[in-house]
C-alpha cells in the first residue's frame, strides 16, 4: 500500500516472552514470595523503578508483576509476588532452577529523577511497598541530591508487614525517617496502630517542596491523596502506581484504559492532578 | 496560669480559639505528666477530664477476658483523647495507656461544662473544634475497619 | 493499452475489466478479498470471479435491522456496508501468538513463521480506509508495534469503491470519512450506471495501482464520466441517514461520568458487544494460555474481545466495570472522546454498523444528541482538588 509508511524495519515481537530461570525465592508472608529470574541468554535489561513485568508460567497464563529489587543489580530481575490467582499461585511455586517467560519491563516509573532537591515522602500500602522498594533503593543510592526523605508504610496486621527485615534495617540509617503502622494489631505488637493516611500529619516534609510517591489499594491511595492535600502538597506532586487488568501490556488489547490512559504505556506511575477528576468516579 | 494559658495555645486543638475563650478553658485546666505504662484513664471509669497530648504516645486499649489487651489506635503530640467527656453518660469507652512519657493538658470536664454552658460563645467554639477532630477520626477509622490490605 | 498511467490518473472501465482486475490481482499471488452474498447477507469473503460480486443487490438499514433488497439494475457495489470490516483480515478473530515446547533444560518457544497473507481488497469504502488508516495508529505508531498486522498491511492492495447509495444509517458525511475515498487506496472504483452503460471510472491511487490499471482493458475518462462520477458521490452525501455533531463531544462526554443518560442506555443495552464486533475501529483483544494435558506444550492465543464483556477488566477479585451502564459509558466515551486523546483522531467514522446489527437499535448519534441537548449534569466534585 503505497500512501502509508509503516516504517517496516522489523522489530522483535513483543508478544514473544523472553526465557528466564528462577533463582532464590524468598518467602515474605504466608501468602507472599520474593524470586529472582536470570535471562537464560543475553543481558537483563534495565529499567526504572515503576516499571512491571509481564510474567508467563509456560501453560498456565501471564501476569502482570511490579519490578521490586535494587535498579544497580544487574544480574536479575527481583520480583515480589502475592497468591491472588491461577498465574500468580503458579509463579509464587516456581522453584529454583524451573523456566518461565518474561517480557518487559514495561510502564512510566516513578519520578525519581524528577523528585532531586526536593523533599520526598514515600506512602505504601500492604503490598505497595514492592514497587515503591526499587525507587527507595535509587533514592539511598543518591542519598545526598534529596531533602527529608520519609516513608509512611501500613498494612493490615504486624504478620502482614512486608519487608519486615530490611525495614528495620532502613531505620539504622540515620537520614531517612520510617513510620510504619498497622490496622489491626496484636496482642505483641507495640508500634503505632491507625491506617496510613494517619501518619502523614506527622512525617517531616515541606508540602512547598516534596514529591510523594505513593501505591496501596485504591481506598488507601485515595484516603492518602486527601491527607497530602491537607498537608499542603500540590495535586502535580503527587504520583500514584494504579492497577488494572493488563493482558498485552504493549498497549494493544485496550484492557488496562484507566480513562483515556493505558495504564501500561501512560502508566501505571500517574500524576495524581491528572487523574483527580475520574479517580473517584465508580466503574470507570 | 499565665504559663499555662501559653501552653495551651501552643496545641493544635486550641490554635484558632480567640483569647477570652482560651483564658476560660485555661481556668479549668492541668499540667499532667504520665510515666511509659501509666494509664491516663481507664474504660468505666468516669470521664471527667478532657485530655490534649502534647508530647509522648498513648495507645487506645480495650482489654477482654482472657486476653491480652489489643491497642486499637495510637496518639501522639497534638491529639486529643476522647470525646466521652463532652457526652452523657460521661464514662470512657477505652483504655488510655501511655506507651513513653507522656506530657499532658487535662481540662476539668465539669468546669469545662459549665463554662459552655454560661458562655455560649466558647461552646460554639469547643463544638467546632471536637466535632472536626473526630469527623477525621471516623474517616480513618472507616478506612481502618474497611480491612482494605484483606484478601482481595 | 500502453498509455502512460500515472498516479492520478482517471480512466473507465467496463464489467470485463472488473473481471481482468480480479484476475490480473490473483496472477501477482493476491488472495482477492471483497463482498459476496451469503446467509442473508453482504460479507467479506475471498473472490475469485466477477460473478461472486453481489451485483443486483443492495441493503436496508436501518437501527437494529438489516435485510437485503434486489435492485432494477446489476450494480455490482449498490450497497453500504454488512456486518463485517476488512480487520477481519488484518486483524484475524483468532490468532497464534508462540507455541512453548518443554525441553530439557526449558521450553523452546516458536512464533508462527507462515509468510504474511497478500490481500487485496475490493470495495472499499471511504469510512473503511480511515477505519484502516485509525487502526493503522493504534498497532503501528504506539511504543511496540504489532508486527502481524504491519505486515498484513503493508501487503495489502486496495480497491476502493465510492459509494453510490448511502445506508441508513449511515453518517461518514458529518465525520468528514466519505462518501468519496481521497486518499488511502491503490485503486478507487466509482459505478456508473447511465444510459443503459455499465462502467467504472478508475483513479489510480499509487504506483501500484496505476501499474496493474495499465494491465486492465480501459480507456480513458471523459469530462462527462467525471460529471456523472461527481454526480454520484454528491447525491449520495446528500442521503445521509444520520449525522453526528462533533463540536464539543469529547468534552461532554468526559466530563459527564454519572449523566442520567448512561442510566437510561443501560436499560436497553443487552452487553451482547455487537457492536463492538462489527465496529471497524474497535481493537481490544485478549490473550489465552492453554496446554496438552502432559503440560510439556502450549500455546498463546490473541482473540478478538469486548469491553462489554463482565471480565474485560476483572482484578482482585472483581470486575472495575461491574453493570452494564459503565460498559456501555466506557464504549462511548472511549469511541468519540477518550480515542481522540490516544490517538489524535476519532475513533468513529460513521459507518453505522453499531447501529444497525444493535439487537435492540441503540443510535450511537441519538445518544450523542442526547448528551448535547441534556447540557452537563452538575455535579458535586468529591472534594479532590
Amino acid at each position: 500500500m503505497g500512501d502509508t509508511d509503516l516504517n517496516l524495519a522489523p522489530h522483535p515481537d513483543a508478544f514473544v516472552p523472553q526465557l528466564y530461570r528462577a533463582g532464590r525465592v524468598i518467602r515474605e508472608l504466608h501468602d507472599t514470595v520474593t524470586l529472582e529470574l536470570t535471562p537464560l541468554s543475553g543481558p537483563r535489561p534495565a529499567f526504572e523503578p515503576g516499571q512491571f513485568n509481564m510474567l508467563t508460567v509456560f501453560g498456565v497464563g501471564e501476569a502482570a508483576i511490579s519490578i521490586s529489587g535494587d535498579p544497580s543489580e544487574e544480574a536479575a530481575f527481583v520480583h515480589t509476588v502475592r497468591e491472588v490467582g491461577a498465574v500468580s499461585r503458579a509463579i509464587a511455586k516456581l522453584e529454583a532452577g524451573a523456566v518461565a517467560g518474561l517480557r518487559g519491563p514495561y510502564g512510566k516509573g516513578w519520578p525519581v529523577a524528577a523528585a532531586e532537591g526536593s523533599d520526598v515522602v514515600i506512602v505504601a500500602g500492604g503490598l505497595g511497598l514492592a514497587p515503591l522498594r526499587p525507587a527507595i533503593y535509587r533514592i539511598f543510592a543518591n542519598r545526598s541530591r534529596y531533602g527529608r526523605v520519609s516513608i509512611l508504610f501500613g498494612s493490615r496486621n504486624p504478620a502482614d508487614l512486608l519487608y519486615r527485615h530490611e525495614l528495620e534495617q532502613w531505620r539504622q540509617r540515620l537520614d531517612v525517617e520510617i513510620a510504619v503502622t498497622v490496622d489491626h494489631a496484636d496482642a505483641s505488637w507495640r508500634g503505632n496502630v491507625g491506617v496510613v493516611p494517619s501518619l502523614i500529619r506527622r512525617a517531616a516534609f515541606d508540602p512547598h517542596d516534596t514529591v510523594a510517591m505513593v501505591c496501596g489499594p485504591e481506598v488507601m491511595m485515595r484516603f492518602t491523596a486527601r491527607g497530602l492535600l491537607d498537608a499542603g502538597l500540590a495535586g502535580e506532586r503527587i504520583y500514584f502506581s494504579m492497577e488494572r487488568n493488563m493482558k498485552c501490556a504493549i498497549g494493544l488489547c485496550g484492557h488496562c484504559q484507566f480513562g483515556p490512559d493505558f495504564i501500561c504505556k501512560d502508566g501505571p506511575v500517574l500524576r495524581y492532578d491528572k487523574i483527580a477528576g475520574i479517580f473517584a468516579v465508580r466503574e470507570i | 496560669m499565665e504559663s499555662l494559658e501559653r501552653i495551651l495555645k501552643e496545641h493544635p486543638f486550641f490554635a484558632p480559639f480567640a483569647p477570652e475563650h482560651l483564658r476560660l478553658v485555661t481556668g479549668c485546666a492541668r499540667n499532667h505528666r504520665f510515666a511509659a505504662g501509666e494509664y491516663l484513664f481507664h474504660e468505666g471509669a468516669p470521664a471527667n477530664e478532657f485530655f490534649l497530648i502534647r508530647h509522648g504516645r498513648v495507645a487506645l486499649e480495650i482489654a477482654a477476658p482472657g486476653k491480652a489487651p489489643v491497642i486499637i489506635e495510637t496518639l501522639h503530640d497534638g491529639d486529643i483523647a476522647g470525646a466521652s467527656w463532652l457526652v452523657p453518660p460521661y464514662r470512657w469507652m477505652f483504655d488510655a495507656r501511655a506507651l513513653e512519657l507522656t506530657r499532658a493538658i487535662g481540662i476539668d470536664a465539669a468546669c469545662l461544662r459549665g463554662k459552655c454552658d454560661a458562655d455560649h460563645d466558647l461552646g460554639y467554639e469547643m463544638m467546632r473544634s471536637v466535632l472536626t477532630v473526630l469527623q477525621k477520626r471516623l474517616q480513618a477509622t472507616r478506612l481502618q475497619i474497611l480491612d482494605v490490605y484483606g484478601r482481595h | 493499452m500502453n498509455q502512460a498511467l500515472e498516479v492520478g490518473a482517471q480512466a473507465v472501465v467496463s464489467l470485463d475489466g472488473i473481471e481482468a482486475l480480479i484476475a490480473a490481482l490473483a496472477a501477482q499471488g493476491y488472495t482477492v478479498v471483497g463482498p459476496s452474498v451469503r446467509d442473508g447477507a453482504i460479507v467479506y469473503g475471498e473472490l475469485t470471479r466477477l460473478a461472486d460480486l453481489p451485483a443486483g443487490w443492495t441493503d436496508r438499514q436501518e437501527a437494529g435491522r438489516y435485510r437485503l433488497d434486489a435492485r432494477e439494475d446489476g450494480a455490482l457495489f449498490g450497497f453500504a456496508v454488512g456486518p463485517q470490516s476488512w480487520k477481519r483480515f488484518l486483524q484475524p478473530p483468532v490468532e497464534t501468538l508462540w507455541t512453548a515446547q518443554k525441553t530439557e533444560d526449558g521450553y523452546a518457544i516458536t512464533a508462527p513463521q507462515k509468510p504474511a497473507p497478500k490481500y487485496a481488497f475490493i470495495g472499499v469504502r471511504s469510512c473503511e480506509i480511515h477505519a484502516i488508516a485509525i487502526q493503522d495508529r493504534v498497532y503501528c505508531e504506539g511504543p511496540y508495534r504489532d508486527e502481524g498486522y504491519a505486515a498484513r498491511r503493508n501487503n495489502a492492495f486496495v480497491v476502493a469503491v465510492n459509494c453510490s447509495v448511502a445506508g441508513g444509517t449511515c453518517f461518514c458525511v458529518s465525520m468528514q470519512t466519505g462518501p468519496k475515498a481521497r486518499a488511502g487506496f491503490d485503486l478507487s472504483l466509482t459505478e456508473l450506471l447511465e444510459d443503459g452503460r455499465h462502467e467504472f471510472l478508475v483513479e489510480a491511487g499509487s504506483e501500484a495501482g496505476a501499474g496493474l490499471l495499465r494491465e486492465l482493458p480501459h480507456r480513458l475518462a471523459s469530462k462527462t464520466h467525471l460529471n456523472i462520477a461527481e454526480a454520484v458521490v454528491a447525491r449520495t452525501a446528500s442521503q445521509m441517514g444520520r449525522s453526528l455533531d462533533t463540536a464539543g463531544l469529547k468534552e461532554l462526554l468526559q466530563s459527564n461520568p454519572n449523566h442520567p443518560r448512561w442510566d437510561e442506555t443501560a436499560g436497553r443495552c443487552l452487553s451482547c458487544g455487537n457492536c463492538t464486533m462489527v465496529c471497524p475501529t474497535c481493537f481490544c483483544t485478549t490473550v489465552e494460555d492453554s496446554s496438552d494435558l502432559s503440560g510439556d506444550s502450549s500455546e498463546r492465543t490473541r482473540k478478538w474481545d469486548s469491553c462489554f464483556t463482565l471480565d474485560f477488566s476483572y482484578i482482585h477479585g472483581g470486575s472495575v466495570r461491574n453493570t452494564v451502564r459503565s460498559r456501555y459509558r466506557q464504549w462511548m466515551t472511549h469511541k468519540l472522546a477518550n480515542w481522540i486523546d490516544q490517538f489524535g483522531t476519532s475513533g468513529c467514522v460513521g459507518c453505522g454498523r453499531c447501529i444497525t446489527w444493535c439487537p435492540v437499535g441503540i443510535d450511537i448519534t441519538a445518544e450523542a444528541a442526547a448528551f448535547r441537548a441534556a447540557g452537563t449534569v452538575k455535579e458535586d466534585r468529591h472534594g479532590e482538588s
